[in-house]
């Protein structure tokens, strides 16, 4: 019972996503099957593992504009690495990986010993890799090894792989973050950048690491779009971008620093993604879908953002 | 005698060139509890910071166990062992009270955090009389006194070789502070150095061994326990007569005097209850206290910036109840409020000297452009000078002046609009003596000019010299009204803790 209570904006978001799910396969011509699930579950790790990168860095009282740009950028070097012999794809997969750690910290070593604001920060980053994906590829095209991509993007059983995927990432995750010293230091940064440094944390060092860790999930998200796509597309990046954002907020990951799981990060962008499922069936036209897609996410916020009507002392407001 | 623990040689410490610490010796041994005495402003706190590393001294050194140690950051100190409870600086409010402990000291097995460093967290809760706080609980979610005990316990969790408690029990109940007591004797006996800041007497006699007394940043003297008496360690403190340092009383106002500020049955959330006060015309009233039992939430209340208040604010028998602060100020009413704490709320660092002082007036600027207002402009010309505020251009940012110019510009500001009612919040925090001397006659200049001045003070020197009456709160409520021959150290301390005013006799 305490443990529904305390976890209790993550129910609703999970019984939000629940109802979304429900309508759209009621909606869905095709209706209920394996393979509209696992398209439904392909669309969903993409972003989703955008928000897991995203929520490192929200989690540190950040906000990282170069989630989208490293997405891309991972995705094009994807798209040059990920062929030929299987220890090629192997070797392949770890420099695209060390690639977007290596953007993760460039952040991080701006916002830590440049003391530049996150936003400033990454906004500047953003431009960068925005153009190094554009000078490696300046159209779509390369490609990707089809028996992995068949491996990660299909079914085992009736059971998509992406959410075999996502079960793994966060079951993975869920440990470090709140089993180890990391990551309790990385939510303690968040809720109180000061008492943490009063009690010894190297805040410098940890945030670097949760920027790098942010830099790694976005270089698994274009890892993941490759295999989705089998192209590699240096203009992907601001959708992921902006997304990536209203999911962190959408599964309840304060952007305050300090409060959320990846967990809620995930499934925000399940919501997400299939309210703009429900849009594409629901017959609007398509050019008034980023309208009600906009007005969706603004009714979540106000709904989140009622605790304000609740606060008795008016200079609260602008902590 | 033991060998030190750790010695301070010749160590000073100045912000901004304002001298916090000057050439300051000093040294505690291992098994024994040394309080440290001092009015606010007198470099305890300067001093505290300077063993837990927070700041690093411009001149002299640290000697930890016979080594020039540098202290650069909190983790160095506790890795030698110096951990400090600040008051309520370290709990991160989102995480539970247990991640709280652990984190401070972390345990691990196979990378992973071990979870007897949680069972160990729970018996130093229970063993400092903190057995209802749950390791589960969120720290956001404790009171004030769980929280203290939550830091003594996370202080505790450490291991410490140089305890440091600032205003470690203020918050707590005698039991509760009888608790901690023997859980820090029994660290005495194993040979920890306890530094304990108080500004209860009774407690420091209590628990402590040996006495220094800080004054103006400098260390006056040390001495142990009872080698003096409690009037020449009062004296050792404030280092000068109170004449010199406060203007004349005029005494009492006249009944028929009108009331300005006028409150009744106010109570807001819990945290303010049933508070009735009033004040006159040309009346310095005091609210004291122990630190937040409910008169910042007064001030606040009064000022509007709290909402659901249930009550009644009258302002010269005008109804005030449910204005906002941008009403609170205008001549109609004619409410300022002077700020806790200067650098976040009552100015704005980055701008000019000039421009803070036209903020809170600007409102009164014909057709909103500032330079034609050439009233206002004369009066803080005029402000300026009645305050002596020291300072090379009013064009500099407000952020170079010294602590005690910085909280004239505050003053100043809000003096602009010609309150009737000025309300002060702790104002001679962490300011030099000289200017709190001058702030003191300037307040009593206003308010024989016909102002009421409200304020709120943790000094109780200064409520008991500067103010008329006093109300002193306790959990919310005003617990005792004091003035004229009442209006004494002891009496406000014994109703600050909520005794009968006898039991404070020996403070």
């Amino acid at each position: 019972m305490s443990l529904l209570r305390r976890h209790r904006s993550l129910a609703i978001t999970i019984a939000a996503l629940a109802v979304l799910f429900a309508t759209f396969i009621a909606i869905h011509p095709r209706g209920f099957s394996t393979y509209v699930l696992t398209i439904w579950f392909n669309q969903g790790a993409l972003l989703g593992l955008a928000a897991i990168a995203q929520f490192f860095v929200v989690l540190v009282r950040g906000v990282d504009l170069s989630v989208g740009p490293t997405i891309a950028l991972t995705n094009v070097a994807a798209s040059y690495l990920l062929v030929g012999s299987p220890e090629g794809i192997a070797l392949g997969i770890v420099a695209v990986v060390a690639l977007g750690a290596l953007c993760g910290l460039a952040n991080g070593v701006a916002v830590v010993y440049g003391r530049v604001q996150p936003i400033v920060a990454t906004l500047t980053t953003a431009s960068m890799i925005s153009g190094l994906a554009l000078l490696l590829r300046p159209t779509p095209g390369g490609s990707i090894d089809e028996t992995l991509s068949d491996a990660l993007t299909y079914d085992f059983h009736g059971v998509p792989a992406s959410a075999i995927l996502l079960a793994v990432v966060l079951l993975a995750l869920y440990v470090p973050l709140r089993r180890s010293p990391l990551g309790l230091r990385m939510y303690a940064i968040g809720s109180s950048e000061q008492s943490a440094y009063m009690t010894g944390v190297r805040v410098g060092q940890v945030k670097l690491l949760a920027y790098g860790a942010s830099g790694v999930f976005a270089a698994l998200t274009g890892l993941y779009v490759s295999m989705v796509t089998l192209t590699g597309d240096p203009g992907i990046g601001p959708a992921y971008t902006l997304n990536s954002i209203a999911a962190v907020v959408l599964g309840g990951v304060a952007l305050s620093g300090g409060v959320g799981s990846p967990l809620g990060a995930v499934v925000g962008a399940l919501i997400l993604k299939t309210i703009s499922s429900l849009m594409f069936f629901s017959g609007l036209p398509p050019l008034a879908q980023p309208f009600f897609e906009g007005l969706v996410l603004a009714v979540a916020i106000a709904l989140g953002a009622f605790g304000v009507f609740h606060v008795r002392n008016r200079l609260e407001l602008f902590r | 005698m033991a060998e030190p623990l750790i010695r301070l040689k010749s160590v000073s410490k100045s912000y901004g060139g304002v001298p916090a610490l000057t050439d300051v010796d000093f040294h505690c041994e291992p098994g024994l509890v040394h309080a440290i005495l001092g009015e606010n402003g007198a470099g305890k706190s300067t001093l505290m910071k300077l063993l837990a590393g927070v700041i690093q001294p411009d001149a002299g050194e640290i000697v930890l166990s016979g080594a020039t140690t540098r202290l650069a950051s909190p983790r160095e100190a506790a890795r030698h062992g110096i951990v400090c409870m600040f008051q309520e600086l370290s709990l991160m409010p989102h995480l539970s009270v247990g991640d709280n402990i652990v984190i401070s000291a972390p345990q691990t097995r196979f990378g992973l955090l071990n979870r007897a460093a949680y069972t160990e967290a729970r018996a130093i809760l229970d063993g400092i009389g903190a057995a209802g706080i749950s390791l589960a609980a969120r720290a956001s979610e404790l009171s004030l006194a769980e929280r203290q005990l939550v830091e003594i316990a996370k202080a505790l969790f450490r291991k410490p070789r140089l305890l440091i408690l600032d205003e470690a029990t203020s918050a707590l109940t005698n039991e509760l502070v009888q608790t901690v007591f023997n859980v820090l004797r029994d660290l005495k006996r194993r040979g920890v150095a306890i530094l304990f800041i108080s500004h209860r007497m009774h407690e420091v006699d209590a628990i402590a061994g040996r006495i220094s007394v800080f004054r103006n940043g400098r260390h006056i003297d040390t001495f142990d326990v009872g080698r003096r008496s409690a009037k020449e360690v009062i004296d050792l403190m404030i280092g000068r007569s109170l004449e010199e340092l406060f203007p004349p009383r005029p005494g009492a106002p006249a009944d028929q005097t009108p009331v300005v500020l006028d409150i009744s049955n106010l109570d807001w959330n819990g945290q303010l209850r049933h508070v009735s006060m009033h004040v006159r015309k040309g009346e310095i009233v005091g609210l004291g206290g122990l630190d937040g039992q409910g008169q910042q939430h007064l001030m606040h209340a009064v000022f509007g910036v709290l909402r659901k208040v249930s009550g009644r604010v009258q302002v010269n028998g005008r109804e005030t109840s449910g204005v906002l602060p941008s009403q609170a100020k205008r001549s109609g009413i004619g409410l300022a409020l002077v700020p806790e704490d200067r650098k976040t709320e009552g100015l704005i660092l980055d701008m000019s000297v000039a421009e803070n002082l036209r903020l809170a007036a600007l409102s009164s600027a014909p057709f909103g452009i500032l330079g034609f207002d050439r009233k206002s402009d004369a009066r803080i010309r005029q402000l300026i000078d009645r305050l002596a505020l020291t300072y090379r251009s009013l064009d500099a940012p407000v952020a170079t002046l010294s602590g005690g110019n910085q909280q004239k510009v505050v003053l100043a500001k809000w003096l602009a609009l010609s309150p009737k009612c000025l309300l002060l919040m702790d104002p001679t925090r962490g300011i030099d003596l000289p200017t709190k001397a001058q702030i003191y006659r300037l307040l009593r200049e206003l308010a024989g000019e016909g102002l009421a001045v409200v304020l709120q003070s943790t000094d109780y020197e200064e409520l008991v010299h500067l103010c008329d009456r006093v109300y002193v709160f306790y959990n919310g409520e005003i617990v005792r009204e004091l003035s004229g021959n009442v209006l004494t150290p002891n009496a406000l301390i014994a109703a600050s803790m909520n005794v009968p005013a006898s039991a404070g006799a020996h403070a």
